[in-house]
């Protein structure tokens, strides 16, 4: 019965992520253009692109070898697995024991040099300009981001996310300093890991400034599609895994369909407000320059070895 | 009965060795006949050491020797793991190497394939030593068959540089290691293993054998700052020759390491664990930072070994600190992880430095700069070097994930060390191990992109050829090895316990409640699982789902045009990022790690130049500064030498007379 209960919320939750991806991008975008006093999108609009773009023939550059081909599925499958193994609605999940935060780290850096390697494939100045700044970011974001899982982990002395969640969202509002660092370290890897603004520019087609546009640009097509609905996939795995570990209440560690419906509700009210809050940070920074970014993430390393010294000096023992 | 089993198949590569030699000219014999023969050999042997593994400690004496002291062997779970990964990788270099040597490169093939299999055996050897002396004898016909290995092409001058570099540093190491060898033996005499076991000469003696292995070993190993003849030797060498020593020769020195500090000696200091984790720790981040900025794709990956090395040792050393502190269940854990490692790196390295062999033969070029885009042309050699790439940066699900996962598990139990700031201190080198493996994904990112991706920056390597027959089935089995190591960790784990358990008395438990053979769950499944298979299954699966519903619900078309980079026309291939260009980032974010050389052309110049050398500061540091003074203290010495003999026989009657008067006495 249990496992029965796992599967499914397995597969709601991976629909879930599958269908409400676009709508966050889409109601990101909507908030910033409403920050920005600029007439905004349809909310659906990710929904009307990724859709004409699946209709669209695909242009292939002449060189281009069968792993460019192969890599948006590949990069669409780790994103999805992604945000099917964060505990988003139900800590009971059946691929949860597949994948503890490591792996959870591992999946996004496989997905990294994949799209890292496709972009160097047709050989274009710019896709191993892209490629080359993407990995730049991604081996100064993954230690930051490997430390605060393990703050989490030390907390509730497991890698499991599902047991890290369970924890955290079952004592009874314990303050965890630690956990006040890490939540900073986890949004200022976010921003890097997901292109936003302050380290990349979503919206930018500027040749200098662009880092995971660039390794696109090659793509058209269904592959394009598929890229653009693996980003908006990362950016909702990111979401839900902040919520999930910094704001767990609400989250159905029983079986059953209730507590799955309240935990619906409350993700949406929380990413919604998510959402904004990107939008926000959006609005009130400014794009840096590429080499500042070692110094914004090297931060984020920093305050993440902060989070876990306060959590060994401070609460160990209570 | 296995041991002479073992014992008589290395023989085996010796009679294969001299039958090379004998008809040396006979090139299809050698490379489809003796090479072949010897991968079965291998396969054989890996075979047998596999049941070793679990059957118990074996022991023989062969009477050859000095008259008293006839050699001493021992085979128990921990050489015949280590022979078992000889064994298994040795297989795919050797049918590898059947399809390699093509044209008469260097020396004689004949002659190669001699030295090729003493350089086998002699690691055979070295692993089933039981006594210093014979472990000595075959460690030196180790270092020696390879250094000649390593000058095959003994005609160009850099090449002997290398191997005068190698051999000396071989040499340096060796004698520490006789030294440390002497200091456990201690004034009983008894060079045997089995005497050294019960060694208790104190703290200090125990100490300084440590400290004399640890240089001695480190030296083959390539530990920081004794590593500078590894980016030398290994580009030196003929690429098989490079995928031995990186993947099983160097683990000869580990296997060395473990003997000495876990078998040998068994009470340990903590800080002897915190002396190995910090060697290992700048060993690893030295060369995942060098590995970076090298342009010649063998430096890049003798680079890399530095780095795996280092993170085998940094295992080793919180090994150490586990189990000195009495936490053997995790000193389990730790030392699994850096075992398993052994084996991964093994694999992936020896694959990788298999495929730029290829590359090397199909193009004649060793620098990056000079290649690219050569997945058209090899397509075998391009995707069976994207599993080691994939397995070298350390990502889920093959093998080089598993063994870093195992080693940041046991990261995660040092704040239960009864240490002071041990316990602070540890944790946060997750960190740091977490840094490693993410600079090894860029290094093999740019390693795999700019040989194998892109546009070709040369004319010819448009002529480029895929690896031969026999050179492709070598690649698979290697390829095929890094899959399985991945994909089936709890089986690889059941075989490693034996060997830990020799080594700690206490093997790492695993969770076998919940999953079944599917999760890898040391201790409990709640703690921690992963499980490879669902995890490349669910790749596999959603890959496969995505690609089927997009080709059904809408449709395949795709139209062949030129590459559309925002609009520009007059792209070359000369155009893309050289090596020099991609790993621009390191060099500027490391650049205290480098000694750098650069010269910027003037804006005006018509002839522009651009240089820009990367080097090792260590070389200028360390090394310079003791061959200065080695130099200024043989001119010192150097009044005694006449080059008249009549001079020197007064001087040996004059030590004679003086020996004679203190012995005397």
């Amino acid at each position: 019965m249990i496992t029965f209960y796992a599967f499914l919320a397995q597969l709601i939750e991976l629909i879930a992520a599958l269908l409400l991806a676009p709508l966050l991008v889409g109601w990101i975008n909507q908030c910033r253009a409403w920050l920005q006093n600029r007439s905004a999108p349809p909310l659906l609009q990710t929904y009307y692109t990724l859709h004409k773009l699946f209709h669209k023939d695909v242009l292939l550059a002449h060189n281009a070898s069968p792993l460019f081909r192969a890599v948006p599925y590949l990069i669409f499958a780790c994103m999805a697995l992604a945000s099917a193994i964060v505990p988003t609605l139900s800590t009971t999940l059946i691929l949860a024991p597949a994948a503890d935060a490591i792996a959870f780290v591992g999946l996004f850096a496989l997905a990294r040099l994949f799209i890292a390697l496709a972009a160097m494939d047709v050989g274009t100045a710019f896709g191993s300009l892209g490629s080359r700044r993407e990995m730049l970011i991604g081996f100064l974001a993954e230690p930051a981001l490997l430390l605060i899982f393990f703050t989490t982990s030390l907390i509730s002395h497991s890698t499991s996310l599902s047991s890290i969640v369970k924890t955290l969202a079952s004592t009874d509002f314990i303050i965890y300093p630690s956990l006040a660092f890490a939540g900073t370290a986890f949004v200022m890897v976010s921003l890097a890991e997901n292109a936003r603004i302050p380290i990349d520019n979503p919206t930018t087609h500027l040749e200098l400034t662009m880092i995971h546009e660039a390794m696109i640009l090659e793509y058209s097509g269904r592959h394009l599609a598929l890229i653009e609905w693996a980003s908006a996939l990362k950016l909702f795995a990111y979401s839900c895994l902040g919520i999930a570990l910094f704001i767990p209440y609400g989250i159905s560690a029983t079986a059953g369909i209730m507590p799955l419906l309240t935990a619906a509700a409350s993700m949406l009210v929380k990413l919604a407000a998510m959402g904004f809050g990107l939008a926000l940070i959006e609005t009130l920074s400014a794009k840096m320059r590429i080499f500042r970014a070692p110094e914004f993430l090297g931060t984020a390393f920093l305050l993440a070895v902060l989070a876990m010294l306060v959590h060994l000096l401070l609460e160990v023992g209570k | 009965m296995l041991i002479h089993a073992l014992a008589f198949s290395a023989l085996i590569w010796l009679i294969i060795g001299g039958v090379g030699i004998f008809f040396a000219r006979d090139f299809i014999l050698i490379s489809n006949r003796l090479f072949p023969l010897s991968a079965l050999i291998s396969i054989f042997m890996a075979l047998l050491a596999l049941t070793a593994i679990a059957s118990g400690t074996q022991e023989l004496i062969l009477p050859i020797g000095l008259p008293n002291l006839p050699f001493h062997l021992r085979l128990d779970a921990l050489s015949s793991f280590f022979i078992f990964l000889l064994g298994a990788v040795s297989a795919g270099i050797s049918i590898y190497a059947a399809g390699y040597f093509r044209k008469a490169e260097g020396s004689a093939l004949g002659l190669q394939c001699l030295l090729y299999h003493i350089f086998l055996a002699s690691m055979v050897f070295v692993m089933l030593a039981n006594d210093a002396y014979a472990f000595m004898v075959a460690w030196e016909t180790m270092a020696l068959s390879s250094f000649f290995l390593v000058t095959a092409e003994h005609r160009h001058a850099e090449i002997r540089r290398a191997g005068y570099l190698y051999l000396l540093l071989a040499h340096i190491g060796a004698v520490a290691i006789l030294l440390s060898f002497g200091v456990m033996a201690g004034s009983a005499g008894d060079y045997t293993f089995d005497a050294m076991r019960g060694f208790n000469g104190g703290e200090f003696w125990g100490t300084v054998a440590f400290l004399l292995a640890l240089f001695g070993f480190g030296a083959k190993a390539g530990l920081l700052p004794l590593h500078v003849w590894l980016p030398e030797a290994h580009p030196a060498a003929p690429s098989p020759v490079s995928a031995m020593m990186s993947g099983v020769m160097l683990k000869t020195a580990i296997y060395g390491l473990l003997r000495v500090g876990f078998d040998l000696l068994q009470a340990h200091a903590w800080w002897w664990g915190l002396l190995l984790l910090l060697v290992g720790l700048a060993s690893a981040l030295f060369g995942a930072v060098f590995s970076a900025v090298q342009t010649d794709m063998k430096r890049l990956l003798a680079y890399s070994s530095i780095e795996n090395i280092g993170l085998i040792v940094l295992g080793m050393g919180l090994a150490m600190i586990f189990s000195a502190f009495g936490m053997n269940s995790f000193s389990a854990l730790a030392l699994t992880a850096t075992l398993y490692h052994c084996l991964n790196h093994a694999f992936f390295k020896s694959l990788l430095f298999l495929s730029t062999g290829s590359v090397l033969h199909a193009t004649g070029e060793r620098n990056l700069g000079k290649l690219g885009g050569l997945i058209h042309q090899m397509p075998w050699v391009a995707w069976l070097a994207l599993v080691g790439v994939l397995a070298s940066a350390g990502l889920p699900p093959l093998n080089g994930f598993v063994s870093e996962w195992l080693l940041l598990q046991s990261f995660l139990f040092t704040p239960d060390v009864p240490h002071g700031y041990l316990n602070m201190l540890l944790p946060v080198f997750a960190g740091a191990i977490a840094l490693i493996s993410a600079l090894a994904g860029f290094t093999m990112v740019k390693f795999f992109g700019i040989i194998f991706l892109g546009q070709p920056r040369e004319e010819k390597l448009a002529q480029a050829h895929d690896a031969s027959r026999l050179s492709r089935l070598g690649l698979l089995w290697l390829g095929a090895g890094c899959v399985l190591l991945g994909l089936l960790p709890n089986a690889i784990i059941a075989l490693l316990a034996p060997v830990v358990e020799s080594l700690i008395y206490s093997a790492l438990l695993l969770d076998t409640r919940t999953g079944n053979w599917m999760f890898l769950a040391p201790y409990s499944a709640e703690r921690a699982s992963y499980s490879p298979l669902i995890f490349f299954g669910g790749i596999a699966v959603l890959t496969l789902a995505a690609w089927h519903v997009v080709r059904r619900r809408y449709h395949d078309r795709a139209t062949r045009v030129p590459p559309w980079d925002c609009g520009f026309p007059m792209q070359t291939g000369r155009m893309q990022d050289t090596s020099e260009g991609y790993s621009q980032p390191i060099r500027r974010i490391f650049s205290p790690f480098f000694k750098r050389t650069r010269q910027h052309p003037s804006a005006f110049d018509t002839r522009p130049r651009y240089l820009s050398i990367v080097e090792d500061p260590l070389w200028y540091w360390l090394y310079l500064p003791i061959a200065w003074l080695v130099e200024r203290c043989t001119r010192v010495v150097d009044f005694l030498q006449h080059g008249r003999i009549a001079v020197y026989l007064t001087y040996s009657f004059a030590t004679l007379i003086i020996l004679l008067v203190l012995t005397r006495g």
